[in-house]
C-alpha cells in the first residue's frame, strides 16, 4: 500500500498544485455546500464530469500495460449509448437495456482483441478500424437521429445522487477500485505486466498471452460501454456523432499523466484516475477562472506539456545531476575553506 | 598490412565481449572471421566500422591509427560493410541507392541523368546490366547484395566486410557472389568474410581467424587447416581434462533409472528431419552441432514452441500433448531458451516475480501465489542457486547474465518439471557462474529429473551428458553414449559427412 502511494506521489502533488492554482484565480473553487439533496460546488462538478474519461482510463490502463492502445473507446461509448437509448425507447426494462449496452462494449472489445492477439495487427491500427467504422454503426442504430428518451431510472445513472454524491462519481470510483482489486488480489496484474513487457518470454513461461490480450481489450470495451451509458443517461439521449468524440485521447492522456508507460509493463490504475481528475480540473478550472473560451485548448495543452515535462524520467535524471553537482560544489567549497 | 588490430577489448555491462583480440588483413586477401554466436564476431566488426567505441587496443589502417566514431566515418576512411540484411533503401531506385548521399548535382538539383550514368558505370565492373531506374526492392536479395557491394567498394575501397552475405542466397547466386569477391581480391581489396558455412570458407578464404568467448583462438591459412581442426577451434576442446569429470552414470542408483518419455518421429519440414528420442529418468542428454544445424529447432519442437508435422510423445501412462508451451508445461516440461534476454527474462519484473511466473501461470490467475509463498520461493532459490542480487525485488534486467540465467533456471525448478530443456545455458556468462550451472545440472538429475542440454561448448557436454546426439544439416546423425563421449568424437561426427 505504501509503495503504491509512493508511486503516485508526483501525480497527487500535481493535482494539488493545479487545485491551488485554480483556487488562486477562482477562490470559490474548493467550496462545497449541501443544498438539502446533494452536494454542490466546483469540486463536486469535477468529480462528476471526470466520470467518462476516468472510466475509459481504467480499461485503457490495462490495454496500455500490455504495450497496446485502444483508439476505439470513444466510438464504443457512442455505440453503447446508441444501443442503450434504442433499447430503452423500444420498451426494454432498465436491466435488459444495461445488459445489452455492456454486451455491445464487450463485443467491440472482443473484436479488437482478436485483431490484435490472433491476427497480429498492431493495436493502433486494429483499434483505428473500429474507431472510424464504429460511429457508422452507432448511426445505423440511431438511424441518424439523436435518440432521446425520458426514462427517469435510466437518467439517474447520469444525473442522480446517492447520499448527495453524484452517481457517476460513485460508479467510476467503484469501477476503479474493483478493477484495481481484481488486478492485485489475483495474479491478473502480474500476468498482464509480464505479457506487456515480453510477450514471447511470457508465452514460453506458460502465460496464456493470447487470452490475456483479448481480455484486456474486452475490459476496455466494457469500461467504454459504462462511460457511454453514463454520457447517454446524463443528456437523456444518444448522439451518435458526438458522444465520446475525441475522449480516447483524453483517456490515453490520463493514463500517461498517471505515470504509466506507453511501452507497457508496470501499471497503476490509481495513477490513471488522478490523471483523469487532473484533466477535468484543467477543463473546469479554465472556465471558472474566467478565461475566454477560445483560450481553453491552448491553456490546456500548455498545462499538459508542463505536467509531462515535470514527470519525465529524463528530467528527473537532470534533477538528480543538478543535486549532486550542487552538493559536490558545497563539499569542495568546504574543503577549500578547511585547507585555508 | 592493410588493416591491423592489436589487443582490442570491449565490454558491455556484465560481459566482456572482446578481450585482447588481434586481427590482421592484407590487401588482396579474403579473411574469414569465424565463431559461434556470442564469440565476438559482430562486436569486432562493429568496433571496426565505428558502430561501437572500443575500450582498449588499436586499429591501424594503412599503418595509421584510426578511431572511427560512426559508420560514415569508417566508410570515408575506407572500411565498407555489407550486411546479411542489406542496409539499403528498398523504396528508392537502384541509381538513388548507389549515389545516395553524394548525388551528382546541377544548379543545386539532383542531376538524374548523371546519376543514372554514374550508377550504370558503378555496376558495370560487376557484369550487372539492370534497369537502374527501378526500385531496389524489385530485385532479388543477391542482386541487392551486389549493389550494396558496388556501393561499399565505391565509397570505401580499401576494406570490405561481408557479414553473412550468403545466408539467404541459393547455390548459383553464391557462385555469382564469389566471382565478384575473387575479382575484388585481385584488385587488391582486403575482404573480411563472416559466415557459418564452412564449405564456403574453404572455397574462397585465404586465411581464417577463429574467435571464441571474446578471445582470438587462432589465425591460420585455410590451406593448412582441415574441417575437424577448424570445428574444434570453434567449439573449443582445450580443456580436455574436463572429460575426467565425466559423469559416472552407470554407478548411479538404479532406483531413479528407467524410461521417462518417448518421442517418435518429431520433425517439421524446413526445420529438422523427423527424429526419435527416448528420455530416461535422471538422464542428461546433450545436443551437439554447429549453429543452424537444427539444435534449437529440435528443442522448440519438443517444447511446442513450433508444432511438429508428425510424430507423438508418450510416457508410461500413454500419449501426451505438447503442441504449445502451455501443454508442454502441463506435461511437466520446462524450457530455458537460447536468447535469454529476448525469450527468457521479463526484464522490468523483479527477480521474485520472474521466479514465480511459470508457477503462477500454471496455477491460473485466480489462485494468486501469496506474497509469503512468493518470498519463500524466491529466498529458497536465491539461496540454492546462489543468485547474486541485492534484493528479491530488484528488476532482473539489472542482474548480470549468469544471474539472469540462474533466475530462469529457478523459474523452472520451482515447477519441479520431469524434463528440462536448456538451450545454451552457459552462453555469455562468466566462468564462475558457468561451473555452477554445470554442477547444478548434475545435482538436479539426482532426483530423477531428465535434462536435455544444447551447447556449443563441447567440454561442457562431455562433462555432464550421459548421451550426446549430434545434429548436422537439420538431421540427428549420430548418438554417442557413455565412454564414447569425447570432444574428439563429437568434432569428428560434426565434421564428417559419413557418420563416425
Amino acid at each position: 500500500m505504501r509503495r503504491s502511494l509512493q508511486r503516485i506521489t508526483p501525480q497527487l502533488l500535481t493535482l494539488a498544485a493545479l487545485v491551488a492554482l485554480v483556487t488562486l484565480f477562482f477562490p470559490n473553487f474548493i467550496s462545497i455546500s449541501y443544498d438539502g439533496t446533494r452536494f454542490v460546488g466546483p469540486i463536486v462538478d469535477v468529480l462528476k464530469r471526470s466520470a467518462p474519461v476516468a472510466l475509459l482510463a481504467v480499461g485503457m490502463t490495462l490495454v496500455i500495460a500490455t504495450r497496446g492502445i485502444d483508439l476505439s473507446v470513444g466510438t464504443v461509448m457512442a455505440i453503447a449509448g446508441a444501443v442503450a437509448a434504442y433499447a430503452i425507447t423500444s420498451g426494454f426494462g432498465l436491466p435488459a437495456t444495461l445488459a445489452l449496452a455492456l454486451l455491445a462494449g464487450l463485443a467491440a472489445g472482443l473484436w479488437n482483441g482478436c485483431l490484435v492477439a490472433l491476427i497480429g495487427i498492431q493495436p493502433i491500427v486494429a483499434t483505428l478500424i473500429l474507431m472510424t467504422a464504429g460511429r457508422g454503426i452507432a448511426q445505423l442504430i440511431t438511424e441518424g437521429r439523436i435518440l432521446t428518451f425520458s426514462n427517469n431510472d435510466f437518467a439517474f445513472i447520469g444525473s442522480g445522487t446517492v447520499y448527495g454524491i453524484p452517481f457517476p462519481t460513485i460508479l467510476w470510483l467503484a469501477t476503479a477500485i474493483l478493477v484495481a482489486a481484481l488486478m492485485r488480489r489475483t495474479a491478473l496484474g502480474l500476468l498482464i505486466e509480464a505479457t506487456g513487457i515480453n510477450r514471447a518470454a511470457s508465452a514460453l513461461a506458460g502465460v496464456n498471452a493470447t487470452v490475456i490480450l483479448i481480455a484486456v481489450y474486452m475490459a476496455s470495451g466494457f469500461c467504454a460501454a459504462l462511460a457511454g451509458i453514463v454520457a447517454t443517461a446524463d443528456i437523456r439521449g444518444a448522439d451518435a456523432n458526438n458522444a465520446g468524440l475525441w475522449l480516447e485521447l483524453d483517456a490515453i492522456l490520463a493514463v500517461v499523466i498517471g505515470g504509466n508507460s506507453l511501452l507497457g509493463g508496470r501499471f497503476s490504475i490509481a495513477g490513471a484516475m488522478i490523471g483523469a481528475l487532473i484533466i477535468q480540473t484543467i477543463n473546469t478550472g479554465i472556465v471558472l477562472a474566467g478565461f475566454p473560451s477560445e483560450y481553453n485548448l491552448v491553456i490546456k495543452a500548455g498545462l499538459v506539456l508542463v505536467i509531462l515535462v515535470m514527470q519525465s524520467p529524463n528530467l528527473s535524471a537532470d534533477w538528480f545531476y543538478l543535486k549532486t553537482l550542487i552538493s559536490e560544489q558545497r563539499t569542495a567549497r568546504a574543503e577549500r575553506k578547511e585547507a585555508s | 598490412m592493410l588493416l591491423s588490430i592489436t589487443s582490442l577489448s570491449k565490454s558491455f555491462v556484465g560481459t566482456k565481449a572482446l578481450q585482447g583480440v588481434d586481427f590482421e588483413l592484407a590487401a588482396g586477401e579474403v579473411h574469414a572471421l569465424l565463431g559461434e554466436n556470442g564469440a565476438g564476431k559482430s562486436t569486432l566488426i562493429k568496433c571496426m566500422t565505428g558502430a561501437y567505441k572500443r575500450d582498449a587496443g588499436e586499429i591501424r589502417l594503412d599503418g595509421v591509427s584510426i578511431d572511427p566514431s560512426s559508420t560514415a566515418e569508417a566508410q570515408a576512411l575506407g572500411i565498407g560493410t555489407v550486411y546479411q540484411e542489406v542496409n539499403l533503401l528498398p523504396n528508392l531506385t537502384v541509381a538513388q541507392n548507389l549515389t545516395f548521399g553524394r548525388e551528382p548535382r546541377r544548379f543545386g538539383f539532383v542531376d538524374a541523368r548523371a546519376q543514372r550514368t554514374q550508377a550504370r558505370a558503378m555496376l558495370e565492373p560487376y557484369g550487372l546490366d539492370i534497369d537502374v531506374d527501378r526500385d531496389l526492392g524489385a530485385y532479388s536479395v543477391a542482386i541487392r547484395q551486389i549493389i550494396a557491394i558496388a556501393r561499399a567498394v565505391a565509397l570505401s575501397g580499401k576494406v570490405l566486410i561481408l557479414d553473412e552475405p550468403t545466408a539467404s542466397l541459393d547455390a548459383a547466386e553464391v557462385r555469382m557472389l564469389f566471382t565478384i569477391v575473387r575479382k575484388l581480391r585481385a584488385e587488391g581489396l582486403g575482404i573480411i568474410f563472416v559466415s557459418h558455412f564452412l564449405d564456403q570458407v574453404f572455397a574462397i578464404c585465404d586465411r581464417v581467424t577463429v574467435l571464441r568467448n571474446g578471445r582470438k583462438i587462432v589465425t591460420e591459412k585455410t590451406a593448412d587447416l582441415d574441417r575437424v581442426r577448424l570445428i574444434s577451434h570453434m567449439l573449443g576442446r582445450d580443456l580436455e581434462e574436463a572429460a575426467h569429470e565425466h559423469r559416472k552414470h552407470t554407478e548411479a542408483g538404479d532406483d531413479q533409472r528407467g524410461p521417462l518419455l518417448t518421442f517418435e518421429a518429431i520433425g517439421r519440414a524446413g526445420m529438422i528431419e523427423p527424429f526419435d528420442l527416448a528420455v530416461g529418468k535422471g538422464e542428461v542428454i546433450g545436443l551437439a552441432g554447429l549453429l543452424g544445424s537444427g539444435r534449437t529447432e529440435s528443442a522448440e519442437l519438443l517444447f511446442g514452441v513450433r508444432t511438429s508435422d508428425s510424430g507423438s510423445a508418450s510416457d508410461q501412462h500413454g500419449r501426451i500433448a505438447h503442441g504449445s508451451p502451455r501443454e508442454a508445461i502441463a506435461a511437466g516440461f520446462g524450457f530455458a531458451p537460447e536468447d535469454r534476454k529476448v525469450d527468457g527474462i521479463i526484464a522490468e519484473l523483479s527477480v521474485r516475480e520472474n521466479i514465480i511466473l511459470a508457477l503462477q501461470a500454471k496455477r491460473g490467475w485466480m489462485s494468486k501465489i501469496s506474497r509469503q509463498e512468493q518470498d519463500a520461493l524466491a529466498e529458497r532459490y536465491i539461496g540454492r542457486l546462489d543468485i547474486r542480487t541485492s534484493s528479491a525485488d530488484k528488476p532482473i534486467g539489472e542482474l548480470s547474465g549468469g544471474n539472469q540465467q540462474k533466475v530462469v533456471l529457478a523459474r523452472w525448478l520451482a515447477m519441479n518439471p520431469r524434463f528440462l530443456i536448456l538451450d545454451e545455458p552457459t552462453r555469455g556468462i562468466d566462468v564462475g557462474a558457468h561451473a555452477e550451472i554445470v554442477r547444478l545440472i548434475q545435482e538436479i538429475t539426482k532426483t530423477g529429473m531428465a535434462v536435455l542440454v544444447i551447447s556449443s561448448e563441447l567440454e561442457e557436454l562431455v562433462a555432464v551428458c550421459d548421451r550426446v546426439i549430434v545434429v548436422r544439416d537439420r538431421r540427428h546423425v549420430t548418438e554417442l553414449a557413455g565412454a564414447d563421449i569425447s570432444t574428439d568424437a563429437i568434432v569428428r561426427a560434426i565434421a564428417q559427412p559419413e557418420a563416425a
